[in-house]
């Protein structure tokens, strides 16, 4: 069940120019989380910006015993909200609304795992990561971005046993190129280990990777990012379009009760609302 | 303290009700918000049948605002009474069902099988919806389309009966007066403002829609002007709303002549806003000593200040 609470700002971590990670003490909204699931954040009790705006749960916080404390967001900056995260002060109260959504199903061995970032899509799959640890699913991450200083947290990943496959447009770390080069590859000799595919980043990204897992037959969810108004299925501002089968009719439905996290092959990506 | 008031023979619990589009089918809300303690919940506009509304883009943020145009999107009057009205009563919801239609037997029909069903506390008729092509607003924009959907559907339900108006004309009072002719129990006012946004990088509107409304806190000066000028050209009850989001809010509008209010972008904001209004305005009510919240209604002072203090 959802909490709306004033979470305290624990720390703020800037990564990069434009990236940071906030860490909030929140247990009750902790408590609660899965993997892929978003939190609707109000960074400032003024009116700009007026609504809230969606984020993945990065981390889940404990304290020793291991009790849920709070969760960490992943940042990055790009407009007003972004900003005003980017720049919150230790002790403030940032307001915070989830756990919300439908988030991602975990596959079990003997299956594995594959994750695919794309930038700041890297946010959902820490916890994802640390689900597929707790069953003993082998995982890997292919991660991409735009250059070395852009890839964050692999020795999260790797401490989870996740195996890296990285990409980087500048080529200045990893492989030169968009993520779903080696993604391509890899699935070509794939076919013992049999993978579910998990992906997160840019539309266009996602539509790639989507159409790949297509081609070699595996199954793919995607965790889309909609532009949200309420993020509790209130408003209908949200929707993805998507159909049951390729010949079925297409529907509309709300991204932030029927998704985040959505079946790759039902989603109709041609009519899916271009973000600037 | 007594927060109830009265629309025509529907009594609220307090004035506060969950605008329109702005709340789902209120069930959404159930696992946060107690659905029995809101005066009463506006549903989503519903035609007779389902509907698949704009594409997305549907909202975009604009400065104290939004812009929507989602399109009236929606499940149609059936599948609600089947799938949605029994667990509004279960949860002792006051419900007001907001009713659109192409054409006025749309409207007729739409309210012909709420009145039959059970757990239905009022209509709402959406005359004022900004962003679809037939009816709705084209309805709202004059009197006499005011008047012919008010009498039809008057005549096929002892229902309350809530025309909602659009702001965008000039004159929104004398269509209030047209509504209270042809049998209205209230109005309801203001529905969204017809507005835009550019994205200037690529020259192409906001929303996929092209054009949307105008809601938040930005409307809400406009709104009470109007509201105001209603109050003082009709004897039936309204119900203010647009851009509330504190209880001063609330109370700027039944001072201005509304008996109940609604509230739709803030609880997008703030979910659980509801018993923090309600607190507020007790606390509002008891400072000022006044017993019963109906008290403060159309209490305007437009001459001198020998009303109560501001202590
Ligand atoms: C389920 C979900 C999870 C998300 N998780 C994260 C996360 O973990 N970390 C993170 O940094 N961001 C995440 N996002 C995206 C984040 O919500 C947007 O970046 C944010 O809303 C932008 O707000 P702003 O006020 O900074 O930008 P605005 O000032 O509102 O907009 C600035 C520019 O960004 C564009 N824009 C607005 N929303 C989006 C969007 N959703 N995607 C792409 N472009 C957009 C606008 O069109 C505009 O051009 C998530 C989105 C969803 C739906
Ligand atoms: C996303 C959204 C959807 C709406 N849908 C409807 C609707 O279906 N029927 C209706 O009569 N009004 C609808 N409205 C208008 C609201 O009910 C209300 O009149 C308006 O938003 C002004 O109030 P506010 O400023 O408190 O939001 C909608 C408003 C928004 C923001
Ligand atoms: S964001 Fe409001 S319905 Fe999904």
């Amino acid at each position: 069940m959802p909490v709306d609470l004033d979470a305290r700002v624990v720390s703020n971590v800037r990564l990069s120019a434009d990236y940071n990670v906030v860490h909030l003490e929140a247990p009750s909204l902790a408590a609660d989380a899965e993997p892929g699931q978003f939190v609707m954040v109000k960074p400032t009790f003024g009116l700009r910006p007026l609504l809230r705006r969606p984020f993945s749960i990065f981390e889940l916080l404990t304290d020793a015993g291991g009790t849920p404390t709070g969760f960490s967001l992943l940042n990055k900056r790009i407009g007003v909200g972004t900003e005003l995260l980017y720049r919150v002060e230790i002790d403030q109260r940032i307001g915070c609304l989830g756990p919300l959504g439908a988030g991602f199903a975990a596959v079990d061995p003997p299956e594995t795992a594959w994750m695919v970032a794309g930038g700041v899509g890297l946010a959902p799959f820490l916890t994802l990561a640390s689900e597929l640890k707790r069953r003993g699913t082998p995982a890997r991450l292919f991660y991409g971005s735009r250059s070395a200083g852009d890839l964050f947290y692999l020795d999260a990943f790797t401490r989870l046993d996740v195996r890296l496959v990285l990409t980087t447009e500048d080529g200045s770390q990893g492989e030169a190129g968009l993520v779903t080069t080696p993604l391509a590859r890899e699935l070509e000799r794939a076919e013992a280990t049999r993978p579910t595919v998990y992906a997160c980043g840019p539309t266009p990204m996602m539509r790639a990777v989507a159409a790949l897992a297509a081609t070699h037959d595996r199954p793919c969810q995607v965790s889309l990012e909609p532009v949200m108004g309420c993020g509790m299925g209130g408003c209908y501002s949200c929707v993805v379009p998507t159909r049951a089968t390729p010949d079925a009719a297409v529907h509309l439905v709300r991204g932030c009760i029927d998704g985040p996290v959505f079946d790759a092959q039902r989603v109709v990506w041609d009519r899916l609302a271009p973000v600037a | 303290m007594d927060l109830s008031v009265e629309i025509g023979s529907l009594r609220l619990r307090n004035p506060l009700i969950a605008a329109s589009g702005c709340f789902g089918y209120g069930v959404e809300y159930a696992d946060m918000v107690d659905l029995a303690t809101l005066g009463g919940i506006a549903v989503k506009g519903l035609f007779l049948a389902e509907r698949e509304g704009h594409d997305p883009p549907r909202i975009v943020e604009t400065p104290a605002g939004m812009l929507n145009a989602i399109g009236l999107q929606g499940i149609g009057v059936h599948r609600f009474v089947d799938e949605k009205l029994p667990e509004l009563r279960a949860r002792n919801a006051t419900v007001i069902v907001n009713v659109c239609g192409s054409t006025i037997d749309e409207y007729v029909e739409v309210s012909r099988v709420l009145s039959d069903a059970e757990g239905v506390g009022a209509i709402e008729l959406n005359i004022s919806c900004p962003n679809i092509k037939a009816g709705g607003m084209t309805f709202g924009c004059s009197a006499t389309g005011t008047r012919d959907v008010v009498q039809a559907v008057r005549r096929v339900t002892t229902l309350p009966l809530i025309p909602k108006l659009t702001p965008n004309v000039t004159d929104v009072a004398g269509i209030a007066v047209a509504a209270e002719e042809a049998g209205a129990d209230a109005v309801s006012l203001v529905n969204t403002f017809l507005a835009m946004a550019i994205d200037v990088e690529t020259r192409r509107p906001k929303l996929s829609n092209g054009v949307g409304g105008l809601s938040g806190p930005a409307i809400r000066p406009i709104a009470v002007r109007m509201v105001h000028e209603c109050r003082q050209a009709v004897q039936i009850p309204i119900v203010g709303m647009g851009g509330i989001m504190t209880a001063t809010d609330v109370l700027e509008f039944m001072i201005a002549g509304a008996t109940a209010v609604q509230v739709g972008t803030a609880n997008f904001i703030d979910p659980t806003i509801w018993p923090k209004l309600l607190a507020s305005l007790e606390e509002y009510l008891g400072r000022h000593e006044v017993a019963r919240v109906r008290d403060v209604i159309g209490t305007l002072e437009l001459t001198e200040h020998k009303g109560w203090s501001n202590s």
